[in-house]
């Protein structure tokens, strides 16, 4: 509570800061105080409680993805300075929009009740057209926003009237109550009400997750929109989503099997193949990147899909390295889009001449999502696989070796382009700082592949 | 604790060459590495024979919720491989010193990666521990061979990776699958391991996980298609590091693995599977007689060697067993010392197509004593590495089935029938213009060599040693099997 809290606080500071042209005050008001909001849901480990009528729980397992998602936003920032450093005017309004996308994101890993999820996933969605469409000028930017604004409030639409069925089968919004009523009627068989209201859901929150076929939004949006932010999306976003499915699901259909599990093990496997194999015919890092991210949703689903007690550390722990890679991505992304005007992979050619660490930090967040050991990325999905396979999804772990198999094609091009073809292209302009930072996402890809131990046990 | 040293200490030296700017500097450092690390598996040697069979365990709950330990020890087999892997890893930094090469401190660091890698293969006893440093060893080889290599080397190493990280992801789904079937509470201990209970039907599906990650590795016909264009494109040092040891990961992975897990689908199918390395043995004998380039020809040797070595492997038999560890260390010896040679000769003369050499053995002859020498030890001429490995596999081949003998036996005609003739062509006859200027082995270029020699004769005359430390590999595994 107290985070989400702080958060708004921080949101308005930054707003009124611009009113007060403070610029050079922004990003250092913004760090300290996500620092503190941090903190504040650390503090509420273990506390286990509800609120306002079990609107709010306040659980371990919520309280670990606020957290990675809160501390994924602290690495975007860090970026942002030199993201927006020839921008002129002040950015008050875009940095204010990101905090009150993550008021949402925080919102959807605490829900207790339908209605809270919907005005989390609002909360997040209403800031992310606003943040898709922020470079005015260019046309590609309009051209996500409203492609993303369309397809989000239809979408939504869906998740509405699922919730909205979910309520007429069971008379409530609130999370155990669907338990009970769920436990209840498991024998006779729930009534189509409840399960087309399910259906819809899932469709609704696949949108945001951007699982096959409902991504098609995902990669041209992900073009359009500004770099930073599209980091933003593809990690604190698909996080908050994922996780709240999960949630939903963990809680509603505790200790019962085989109503949905089919239905997303389908979408799962889709999403991965159609992933994996599109990813290969992308020109550039950004669009295929999109693609990563959504055969990365398909990955995720393998947690939805094998229930058990250790799958929430396997979501976690996939979220924070895919976070931590695809943040460190993004951040090459960035330079690499500065120097040398656009990211097609003939761009990066050379690469690793003249910038060492650029180039390393890259071929280790490449490697990393590749799922190579002994980087994070492995164990994230050694977990998640698993999870699988001991619930039996053999067929389906397959599916996911075999894209994962498949991802070595794309993944690699940008390694081949740095270290082994001639250069071209002008120096990375990167200074010091940001050196340091993108040094430290490369330690800690490292750091979790050897000691995973570290937030493996977690929840 | 020797075990951990010397994981963790290429890890190290490796991290530090990255940041390592003076070229000099770098090259000494490995050097110095990989000739310490090769004194500490010594030591390690020396340590096991004074207090026989200790297996210098050492152990650390990694992942305790999940059955994973870092747990390394050495029995007889991990002692050869790793007395090899330290071995050959000294004598390819010490011969890439006779060559420029760019950007030498990250080539070093990534061949030392290298070995800390192939160590951990070879002493890890947890599934997941080998499973981790299996993948570990293909990066530093993807890179040397992709950024070091020659013609069409983009293409060649990806499809390279993309093979062999493919076979690894089935058999990283076969161990997870296995840790499933662990007796509870699960673990990847390979005592663990051993003792699964699989259904008949479950034993076919890892058997072809298993089998078929590691033929690619070695790679045994029909998965053997990325090798021969990786080795020819790959740098000298890379072709030896593939050829040397990167193969014996798949072999040591049948046999530490593969065999003790599955070994009655082996049963079952009656020697099925022993047909694809025999079948590889004609076919790759048979285009290496028609190769007229010696990088390529030496790869399709390789093929046929190793296929012998997966046959023995596979039949079950204490004497093919002990035969294959023991020609697992002396191919490994051989090649990388055919690479050499070959390696001296392109640098004299820039090409390494036979039909454009001819007498450089009147011009140069320690260079074609050394290499008769290791020739023999290919061709398994008695008194030589060679013979001692593959007589016994032929042995075990024959008590398994005698036609299988029949058809590996064709190993020691064709070998002697191609290595001879490339001998004759290469090495003897009259100087031509490309070989008319060729000047004989310095000093420098000749002590890898000579380091070489005396291990082909020292396992051809004396195998005791290597005898008795692939016995106690093979007693163990067998006794599993019984």
């Amino acid at each position: 509570m107290n985070s989400i809290i702080s958060l708004s606080v921080l949101g308005v500071l930054v707003l009124f800061l611009g009113i007060l042209k403070k610029k050079t005050w922004l990003l250092p008001l913004i760090l300290l105080g996500l620092v503190v909001s941090l903190v504040m849901t650390i503090l509420h480990w273990n506390m286990n409680r509800s609120l306002f009528h079990n609107m709010l729980i306040i659980d371990n397992p919520g309280v670990a993805f606020s957290a990675v998602m809160i501390f994924s936003t602290f690495l975007i920032f860090m970026f942002a300075a030199q993201y927006y450093r020839k921008v002129t005017r002040p950015l008050d309004d875009i940095y204010a929009v990101m905090i009150f996308a993550l008021v949402g994101a925080v919102l959807m890993s605490y829900f207790g009740n339908l209605i809270m999820l919907f005005i989390g996933i609002e909360t997040l969605s209403i800031a992310l057209y606003v943040l898709a469409g922020s470079h005015k000028e260019a046309i590609t930017s309009n051209e996500a926003t409203l492609k993303y604004f369309l397809l989000g409030s239809f979408l939504s639409g869906f998740l509405l009237f699922g919730i909205a069925l979910l309520y007429g089968s069971s008379g409530s919004f609130d999370l155990y109550a669907i338990h009970a009523y769920v436990v209840q009627h498991i024998h006779q068989g729930l009534p189509p009400m409840f399960k087309a209201g399910l259906f819809l859901l899932i469709i609704g929150l696949s949108f945001k997750i951007a699982i096959a076929p409902f991504h098609f939004w995902a990669p041209d949006v992900y073009e359009g929109t500004p770099t930073l932010l599209t980091a933003f999306m593809a990690t604190v976003v698909k996080t908050a989503s994922v996780f709240a499915m999960y949630r939903f699901f963990s809680i509603t259909f505790f200790g019962i099997h085989g109503v949905w599990e089919m239905t997303i093990a389908i979408l799962a496997g889709i999403t991965i193949v159609i992933g994996n194999v599109t990813g290969l015919y992308q020109p550039n890092l950004k669009r295929m990147l999109a693609y990563s991210s959504i055969s990365h949703s398909g990955y995720m689903m393998l947690a939805m899909v094998a229930f058990s007690g250790s799958t929430a550390n396997a979501l976690l722990f996939y979220s924070v390295s895919y976070s931590i890679a695809t943040i460190a991505a993004f951040a090459i992304l960035i330079l690499v889009r500065e120097a040398r005007g656009n990211d097609y992979f003939g761009s990066f050619n050379g690469l690793s001449r003249n910038n060492h660490i650029e180039a390393f930090t890259l071929a280790v967040a490449m490697l990393s999502l590749t799922g190579i050991p002994p980087l994070a990325g492995f164990i994230g999905k050694y977990f998640l696989f698993a999870a699988a396979i001991e619930q039996g999804w053999l067929w389906l772990v397959i599916i996911a070796i075999a894209g994962s198999a498949i991802s070595v094609g794309y993944y690699f091009k940008p390694i081949i382009a740095m270290y082994f073809r001639e250069d071209q292209g002008t120096i990375l302009q990167s200074d010091k700082t940001y050196k340091v930072h993108i040094l430290v996402l490369t330690i800690l890809i490292l750091l979790l592949g050897v000691m995973p131990f570290l937030i493996s046990g977690l929840i | 604790m020797l075990t951990l040293i010397l994981i963790v200490l290429p890890l190290l030296v490796s991290i530090s060459l990255f940041f390592v700017r003076n070229e000099r500097w770098a090259r000494n450092l490995a050097l110095t590495t990989a000739l310490v690390e090769f004194g500490i598996s010594i030591a390690a040697l020396v340590q096991y024979f004074l207090y026989c069979h200790c297996q210098l365990l050492f152990r650390f709950e990694w992942l305790a919720n999940y059955g994973i330990s870092l747990k390394f020890g050495m029995d007889g087999l991990s002692m050869l491989m790793t007395l090899l892997t330290t071995f050959l890893v000294s004598i390819i930094i010490f011969s890439s010193f006779t060559q420029k090469v760019a950007r030498s401190s990250t080539f070093y660091s990534l061949i030392i990666l290298m070995q800390a890698g192939l160590v951990g293969v070879f002493t890890a006893f947890d599934g997941m521990v080998f499973y981790i440093f299996w993948e570990l060893t293909l990066i530093p080889a993807y890179f040397i061979a992709a950024y070091w290599g020659g013609e069409n080397r983009i293409r060649i190493t990806l499809k390279f990776f993309a093979y062999t990280f493919s076979g690894s992801l089935l058999m990283l789904v076969a161990i997870i699958f296995l840790y499933f079937r662990t007796p509870l509470p699960h673990s990847f201990d390979h005592i663990w391991l051993y003792a699964n209970n699989l259904n008949p039907a479950e034993q076919v599906w890892i058997f072809l996980a298993f089998f078929i990650a590691f033929a690619i590795k070695v790679p045994v016909f029909p998965f053997h298609t990325w090798q021969p264009d990786t080795y020819v494109t790959a740098p000298y040092s890379g072709s030896m590091l593939l050829g040397g040891l990167m193969s014996k990961m798949g072999l040591f992975g049948m046999i530490r693995w593969m065999i003790p897990i599955t070994y009655p689908v082996l049963n079952r199918t009656d020697g099925l599977f022993i047909i694809f390395p025999l079948v590889g043995i004609v076919y790759a004998s048979l285009i290496a007689i028609r190769q007229d380039d010696l990088k390529r020809f030496v790869a399709y040797t390789s093929i046929a060697h190793l296929g012998l070595v997966a046959a023995g492997a596979m039949a079950l038999n204490s004497q093919a067993m002990q035969g294959a560890m023991i020609q697992m260390v002396s191919h490994g010896i051989n090649i990388v010392g055919l690479f050499i040679i070959i390696q001296y000769i392109e640098a004299r003369t820039k090409t390494t197509s036979i039909r454009e050499l001819g007498g450089i053995a009147l011009k140069a002859p320690r260079l074609a004593v050394c290499f008769m020498i290791i020739l023999l030890g290919s061709v398994a001429l008695p008194l030589t590495n060679g013979f001692v490995g593959e007589f016994l596999i032929l042995l075990g081949l024959f008590k398994y089935y005698w036609l299988y003998e029949a058809d590996a036996g064709l190993t020691i005609i064709f070998s002697a029938v191609y290595m001879l003739r490339k001998y004759q062509r290469v090495m003897l006859g009259n100087t031509n213009t490309v070989t008319e200027s060729f000047t004989d082995l310095s000093f420098k270029e000749m002590i890898p060599l000579v380091a070489i020699l005396i291990m082909v004769l020292w396992i051809g005359i004396a195998p005791g040693m290597f005898m008795q430390l692939a016995e106690n590999g093979v007693g163990q595994i067998i006794g599993i099997i019984r």
